[in-house]
């Protein structure tokens, strides 16, 4: 299979007076896996659909392995999608399902079993051939599907939410073979999910989509270490998120100060992962008040009130012997500034 | 057996508790009362009938009377016709249908509105009396070629023969496919689709491989049923003087040669075994493909913009097969207006005689139509509600039988049971002399079986949406399940059964087929039959047109209100689904 890049060129896209998508731009480099991350709404499969040919931008260009496709149909383009439906047809068989795309190429009978045999056996299926959709599992349908896709050996494969179909149990699992079966064909692959735990899993990079706009890309511990606003903190994860002053090198929010030699001086906001601030028992360090104590199992989750109306939540993880801390109790806060992002506002 | 795990209590629990744990006395009361109905009118009937066709003068079995049939040319011959102009108008039905279906189900069409009155139009409009106004239009004296001949002095015989049978029964049933077809294309889900232009089909292509296929079923049921109607029809041929067909062969041998005739009871038989044939081909096509519970994903299929040619295209399709549908209901109403109507394109001139004619000499078809039809709606309703409730909501012993024998009666043709009455009933005098068979009572009796399937469905569907929660809740507070039923589950089905009603009125107020061989004498008869009668002479063409449009319109307002009675329920239901 010959994996080839796609370039995405301040793509803008609306039905009618409805904007989906602004000036979009993305590389996705050859080989890579790619996730498009967001809520619903964001454009994110929108934006999928335009690299398969399912609409055309407003603006802008997408490129496909450096050719121009984006007045190309879906049916010219060597995309493959698979949908979050699967879109299995009902009236063939599976290996009827997955010859399609290469009757439409004009592959020739014995060249074309050849092919399905190898989908089908890459995806652990080949003994399900001769069933209909209707005779296989959730799970056997979407390796069904992926089978499909593969079969005509595309430049670039598209999954649209591909476990949001699947019982709960069997998503990890799904996903682990999916990542497996990428890095083995060594195809460039674009994953639109609103999970960030399965884009964070799969992806080589990924980025966060919001209201038709990409907020941040980069690689998941990076866009989960260093967001870039409060969307991008807040959708990755938990954040604290305080908002203060910056003057003379240093970040201040009531009794909080943080250095911040390279921030332009005014308000802003600072974002801080609960698992970044450590409580001290005996009191050194900023004086907070425990108002609540969650245990969950593997930490204790505390609000903290530092006062001046600044509230707080920090994780501690749980280990046999270390009794949370009650409500009211006064502690002590360590923060690291290294931990901590300075958001745009 | 694995006996031993079961509990002794149940092995020895006496046969009477568990039969008082399975059925009331009020729930046998309403099976047997049911099952009477169903043996008296349906069955018993319909088997007379076939044993006719299978009996020896002496009483015993025999195949001879079938040997016969297969022995005379006519009978042969008439067999093929009604193969030929059944297959035929399914043919001519899919080439209007099916174009009408894409465009109204893929395209964004600005006709789209048009295109379904145009699926309703011939449904209000019994197909006989559409064959005579469609002989006034289109008919070798008819207003289109006599124009044709004055213009390019060609003449089209649209209305000869058989073929003419096939353009009036294609006309009018082609809503059926367009129906079917439609409700299919668009449950499609899009996913598809475009997973089909992904993998680079398009155009033709994509429709051939995924579409079309995906459409089959829906497309499958409504072709069946065009065949079947077609095949059973006797009033069209009647009209068109097409006699060579099977069933006015029947119709003419047990009405002229005799009760005692074997022939029309053989011919009873294969109309018979043909319907079921056919339906039974379309169930054995269709298994396995109820694509629409097999999809997952939402919405139906993209409608897309026509271009501009595919505009001109598809009104130049849509505005002649208007025309063509408005023929008929054109030329009954010009009909009913004209003077003399004869070797001219249009009336000599217009009045309102007829309309004065029809009321004033013969108003006892109008009423007699009323009444039929009102009891025989009545009559469904009940049926239908009580069948639906065993089924659903008792443990009665056999109580899917009865839903299968209610069920029967759409294998059954109108003229086939109407031969099975006479057979049944014709020797039981009513006190003034008449026969049983022959009298309004068995007329309404027969239109209420003929239509009961379709009351039992819209039952059976009502029910199945009040909620057994709402009958426990009556229940726990100390209603019996009579009172519940009455109190509570038939108040919740209303709008369902007011539209079973209000379809069974309709549909039977146009029967014709039953109501040509047990009508006798013009104060029993019903519209249906007056119109027939009016029509045989040309003196009575007029008011029997005049008689037509009350019937279309009767039809008409009758569908209307079971649409928006049908609407509002729907709009009700998703109200109350918001509010939850």
């Amino acid at each position: 299979m010959s994996a080839a890049g796609v370039e995405i060129e301040r793509v803008s896209f609306g039905y009618g007076r409805t904007r989906v998508l602004e000036d979009v731009s993305l590389s996705i480099a050859k080989g890579e896996f790619f996730a498009f991350l967001g809520p619903s709404g964001s454009g994110k499969t929108t934006l999928l659909r335009l690299v398969a040919g399912f609409g055309t931008p407003d603006s802008g260009r997408i490129l496909i392995g450096g050719r121009d496709a984006t007045k190309q149909p879906p049916w010219a383009r060597n995309v493959g999608l698979v949908f979050q439906s699967y879109a299995l047809w009902p009236h063939m068989t599976v290996a009827q399902n997955v010859a399609f795309g290469l009757e439409r190429r004009r592959v020739g009978r014995a060249e074309r079993d050849r092919r399905v045999k190898a989908a089908l056996d890459l995806v652990g299926l080949w003994h399900l051939a001769e069933r209909r959709p209707a005779q296989l599992s959730g799970g056997q349908q979407q390796r069904v599907a992926i089978a499909r896709t593969l079969a005509i050996e595309p430049e670039v494969l598209l999954l649209d939410e591909p476990l949001s179909n699947l019982d709960a149990g069997l998503r990890a699992g799904v996903r682990t073979e999916l990542v497996e079966l990428q890095r083995r064909l060594g195809l460039t692959t674009i994953l639109v999910t609103h999970d960030q735990e399965e884009a964070n899993a799969a992806a080589d990079r990924m980025a966060v989509l919001n209201e038709g706009r990409v907020l941040q890309v980069g690689a998941p511990a990076e866009l989960y270490d260093r967001p870039v606003d409060r969307f991008v903190a807040g959708f990755l994860g938990t954040a604290n998120l305080i908002e203060g002053v910056v003057e003379q090198g240093s970040f201040r929010a009531g009794a909080l100060a943080l250095p911040a030699p390279d921030a332009a001086p005014g308000r802003a906001t600072l974002a801080l992962r609960p698992q970044a601030l450590a409580l001290q028992r005996d009191g050194g360090g900023v004086p907070a008040r425990v108002v609540r104590a969650e245990f969950l199992g593997g930490h204790v989750r505390y609000t903290l009130d530092l006062g001046e109306g600044i509230a707080l939540t920090a994780e501690e993880p749980h280990l046999r012997g270390l009794a949370p801390i009650a409500p009211g109790t006064a502690i002590g806060l360590s923060l690291d500034a290294g931990q901590a992002s300075l958001l745009r506002s | 057996m694995s006996a031993t795990t079961i509990p002794t209590a149940a092995v020895t629990r006496p046969w009477k508790a568990r039969l008082r744990l399975e059925a009331s006395p009020v729930q046998v009361i309403a099976a047997l009362l049911v099952a009477a109905f169903l043996l008296a009118f349906l069955i018993v009937p319909v088997g007379r009938v076939f044993a006719a066709a299978f009996a020896a003068p002496d009483g015993g079995f025999t195949l001879v009377h079938f040997g016969d049939f297969f022995r005379t040319s006519l009978f042969i011959e008439s067999f093929w016709n009604s193969a030929y102009v059944a297959g035929m108008s399914v043919v001519v039905a899919s080439l209007i249908a099916v174009p009408l279906a894409v465009i109204l189900a893929r395209y964004r069409f600005p006709g789209a509105a048009l295109i379904n009155t145009l699926g309703v139009l011939p449904l209000v409009m019994p197909p006989f009396v559409g064959a005579v106004a469609m002989q006034l239009v289109f008919g070798r004296n008819g207003s289109v070629n006599l124009l044709l001949m004055d213009w390019f002095d060609v003449r089209l015989s649209l209305m000869e023969g058989l073929n003419g049978v096939v353009f009036v029964q294609a006309l009018h049933y082609f809503p059926f496919i367009l129906m079917n077809l439609t409700a299919s294309l668009s449950n499609i889900d899009v996913a598809m689709e475009e997973a089909g232009q992904n993998l680079g089909a398009k155009g033709f292509t994509l429709l051939r491989t995924i579409v079309l296929p995906l459409a089959l079923p829906g497309y499958l049921a409504g072709a069946s049923l065009v065949f079947v109607k077609v095949f059973d029809d006797l009033a069209t041929p009647l009209l068109l003087n097409v006699t060579n067909m099977l069933a006015p062969q029947a119709y003419l041998r047990v009405t002229s040669v005799g009760l005692g005739d074997p022939m029309g009871y053989v011919i009873s038989v294969i109309l018979v075994l043909v319907s079921v044939a056919a339906m039974l081909l379309a169930a054995l096509l269709l298994r396995g493909r109820d694509y629409a519970t097999q999809q997952r994903g939402g919405g139906g299929l993209g409608r897309r913009s026509l271009s501009r040619g595919g505009m001109v295209l598809a009104w130049c399709f849509v505005i002649p097969v208007l025309l063509l549908v408005l023929a008929p209901h054109f030329g009954i109403l010009m009909l009913s207006f004209a003077t003399v109507w004869s070797f001219s394109p249009l009336p000599d001139g217009f009045t309102l005689a007829h309309y004065a004619t029809v009321l004033r000499e013969t108003p006892q078809f109008l009423t007699n139509t009323l009444i039929y039809c009102g009891v025989a709606g009545l009559i469904d309703v009940v049926i239908g509600v009580t069948i639906a409730w065993l089924v659903l909501r008792t443990r009665l012993p056999g109580r899917r039988l009865l839903d299968l024998a209610a069920m029967s009666a759409l294998a059954v043709p109108g003229l086939v049971l109407g031969i099975g009455i006479l057979r049944t009933y014709f020797d039981v005098q009513m006190p003034n002399g008449v026969s049983l068979a022959t009298t309004g009572l068995m007329l309404t009796i027969v239109y209420a079986v003929r239509r009961l399937p379709y009351a039992l469905r819209a039952a059976t569907a009502a029910l199945q949406q009040v909620h057994r929660s709402l009958e426990e809740a009556a229940e726990n507070l100390g209603a019996g399940k009579t009172t519940t039923l009455l109190r509570i589950v038939v108040p919740l089905m209303v709008g369902g059964l007011a539209a079973a009603f209000v379809t069974s009125f309709a549909t039977a107020a146009v029967e014709l087929s039953a109501t040509l061989v047990l009508a006798a004498r013009d104060v029993d008869a019903p519209l249906s039959y007056g119109i027939y009668v009016f029509m045989q002479s040309p003196a009575g063409r007029g008011p029997g047109a005049a008689l037509g449009v009350i019937a279309v319109v009767t039809v008409a307002i009758c569908t209307f209100i079971a649409h928006r009675i049908a609407e509002g329920e729907r709009r009700r239901r998703s109200r109350g689904h918001n509010e939850a």
